[in-house]
């Protein structure tokens, strides 16, 4: 039975482990309609309800590293489990080009992967830079293999690929791929380091944000980008994450 | 092309449409952004004396009806609302956009004490919250649910003040006029009406109510026939300008409520769709209303259903 109501009950079909805190909550059920980068609320009764990127749509998936209370409650949830869920919300990314550099920091792999696939699907160039602390810390490597990306690594420790940050391979990509636009998801600091890199690369740039979502539907003010860090991405200021993001155009 | 300016205690509004407090309203960029997307006046988020982080999520739904809120009230507090304030003010002014500073507070002293602190900042108009329906637990039953409380704080907040005040009116009272005449009697230079409906949303399927405080506000188009009724029943009974608030959408909501008899007219929800350019879009139709309708100026039309 479709169900009529505010959210909608998805069960998990199957929660895959991506590695030590994060696991990818794979839905019975698809959602239609949705870009890479788009979000969904989730809502477990009782318990509370956070954004989480969409990592897969068909069927619907989000990937959820735990690092606090929520995620954590999503992380212990099994198989037949239900997570009440709405959107897809905000704007995501588009594709710009034919040869896309995707960079990605911790669970920010997720959405990337989606986009990846839409990209190999049309039969575009896809690099992917991904960073972690350690080896153990880097997700969806093979995943981002098997569609037939070039994949280019960073870990702090230098345990697997280059050592130190993920921004230290970007040459190397930029030489060998010739991007003609950088997409990215991760911390906040890797992203506004992104912005100046690609800025004096002279490379148009999508960034994901995050911010503290409460309303989700633009009208209570919490997710906004400050204005300094507008000012400093050269975007107008009183950025909404929920609404005009959480993808932010440079 | 009509005319959409309008005059209000004064002030000169390019249009009658008002950032309803609480939507956007808790940053000089976004206050400033609502400007720019063509609203003629701003309402800043309410702010009481001390900060609070509100309440847990969910906070706020869109149904079909329009939307169904619990933010609880989330504000910096008076002392870091001032320089917020100060700041908003002086971009608005440069646009020639009025700003309107809203206040709550739990007792009657406070509100008189919080109003000061915000008076600093200079807004063009103090907006006195009395009608928030989501924090009763805490603060207990509204000022705006007897002409005597609505009374004490309207007279606090007179004493307290030189500047303009606005009274914000609850729509789930017995006899909305009474109040409003008690208000004005203790001079109040407009009514602000109204807040958003105490309701709730249940999910069947999860057995709860979707909003983490159980009920919140109810505001968007299901609130527009009762904020429809709310003004016509102060309008034709108490002389002073409403911002007429509730559900108003498009331009011939806007033009509804202000045959209804309001002076400006609070867009709140309605920028949940198209984001702050909601009121580009609404005052393009009011003003194509107008054409069509050979409405000259808005006051051609203010008060008309209720004649
Ligand atoms: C648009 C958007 C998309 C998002 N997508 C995802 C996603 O795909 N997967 C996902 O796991 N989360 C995602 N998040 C973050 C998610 O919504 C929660 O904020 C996160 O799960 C933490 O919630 P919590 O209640 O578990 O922890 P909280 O109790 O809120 O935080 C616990 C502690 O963890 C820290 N913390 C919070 N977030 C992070 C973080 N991202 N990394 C490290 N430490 C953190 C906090 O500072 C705090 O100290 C997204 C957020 C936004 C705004
Ligand atoms: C998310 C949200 C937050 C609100 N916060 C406040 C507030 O802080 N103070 C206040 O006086 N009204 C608040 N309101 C009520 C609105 O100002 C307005 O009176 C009500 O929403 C009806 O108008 P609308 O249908 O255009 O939204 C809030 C409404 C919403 C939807
Ligand atoms: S979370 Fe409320 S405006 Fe974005």
């Amino acid at each position: 039975m479709k169900h009529e109501g505010l959210f909608t009950p998805y069960r998990i079909a199957e929660a895959r482990i991506e590695n030590r805190i994060t696991r990818t909550l794979i839905f019975d059920a698809p959602m239609e309609g949705i870009q890479p980068g788009q979000y969904v609320m989730a809502w477990l009764p009782g318990c509370g309800e956070k954004p989480f990127s969409i990592s897969g749509d068909e069927p619907l998936a989000i990937t959820v590293a735990d690092v606090g209370s929520f995620s954590h409650a999503l992380t212990q949830l099994e198989q037949g489990d239900p997570v009440w869920i709405r959107g897809p919300f905000g704007v995501g990314f588009s594709l710009s080009g034919e040869r896309h550099l995707l960079v990605g920091g911790g669970y920010g792999a997720a959405p990337l992967s989606l986009l990846a696939r839409c990209a190999m699907e049309k039969g575009h160039t896809v690099a992917v830079a991904l960073g972690a602390k350690t080896e153990s810390d880097l997700m969806l490597v093979s995943i981002f293999r098997k569609m037939g990306c070039q994949v280019y690594l960073a870990t702090e420790d230098g345990s697997v690929g280059v050592k130190g940050l993920v921004t230290g391979v970007l040459e190397k990509a930029f030489v060998e791929i010739n991007p003609e636009t950088l997409y990215a998801c991760g911390p906040n600091p890797m992203l506004m380091r992104l912005a100046r890199i690609t800025r004096e690369e002279n490379l148009p740039v999508q960034l994901s944000f995050e911010a503290l979502i409460r309303c989700g539907v633009g009208l209570c003010g919490s997710c906004e980008l400050p204005e300094a860090v507008c000012l400093k991405l050269g975007i107008r200021p009183g950025f909404l994450i929920c609404h005009d993001g959480p993808v932010v155009r440079v | 092309m009509a005319n959409l300016e309008v005059d209000f205690l004064g002030m000169h509004l390019k249009n009658p449409f008002v950032l309803a407090s609480g939507i956007l309203g808790t940053s000089p960029s976004l206050m400033e952004r609502c400007a720019l997307e063509g609203a003629g006046g701003i309402t800043s988020k309410s702010c009481g004396a001390e900060p609070r982080v509100g309440h847990a999520n969910p906070v706020a739904i869109a149904w079909e009806g329009g939307v169904i809120n619990a933010i609880g009230l989330t504000n910096p507090g008076a002392g870091e609302e001032v320089d917020l304030l100060r700041k908003t003010k002086k971009r608005l002014a440069a646009m020639h956009v009025p700003l309107f500073a809203s206040i709550f507070a739990p007792t009657v002293t406070q509100f008189g004490e919080v109003a000061r602190i915000i008076a600093e900042a200079e807004p063009d108009l103090i907006e006195v919250n009395i009608s928030c329906p989501n924090v009763g637990s805490e603060f207990g039953t509204p000022f705006s649910a007897s002409a005597s409380s609505a009374a004490e704080v309207t007279r606090e907040v007179r004493r307290s003040v030189g500047l303009p005040i606005s009274i914000k009116l609850a729509p789930n009272v017995p006899n909305i006029v009474e109040i409003a005449r008690a208000v004005a009697e203790e001079g109040a230079d407009a009514i602000t009406a109204v807040n958003t409906m105490p309701a709730m949303l249940i999910d069947a399927f999860a057995a709860a109510p979707v909003l983490k405080n159980r009920t919140g506000g109810l505001s968007g188009p299901a609130l527009k026939p009762v904020a429809l009724r709310c003004v016509a029943e102060i309008a034709s009974r108490v002389k002073l300008p409403i911002i007429g608030t509730g559900g108003i959408s498009s331009g011939v909501d806007a033009a509804e409520m202000i045959m209804a008899g309001a002076t400006l007219v609070g867009v709140g929800s309605a920028v949940w769709r198209d984001g702050p350019a909601a009121f580009g879009r609404i005052g393009r139709d009011l003003s194509g209303f107008m054409d069509q309708e050979r409405y000259n100026r808005i006051k051609a039309m203010r008060g008309k259903a209720i004649q």
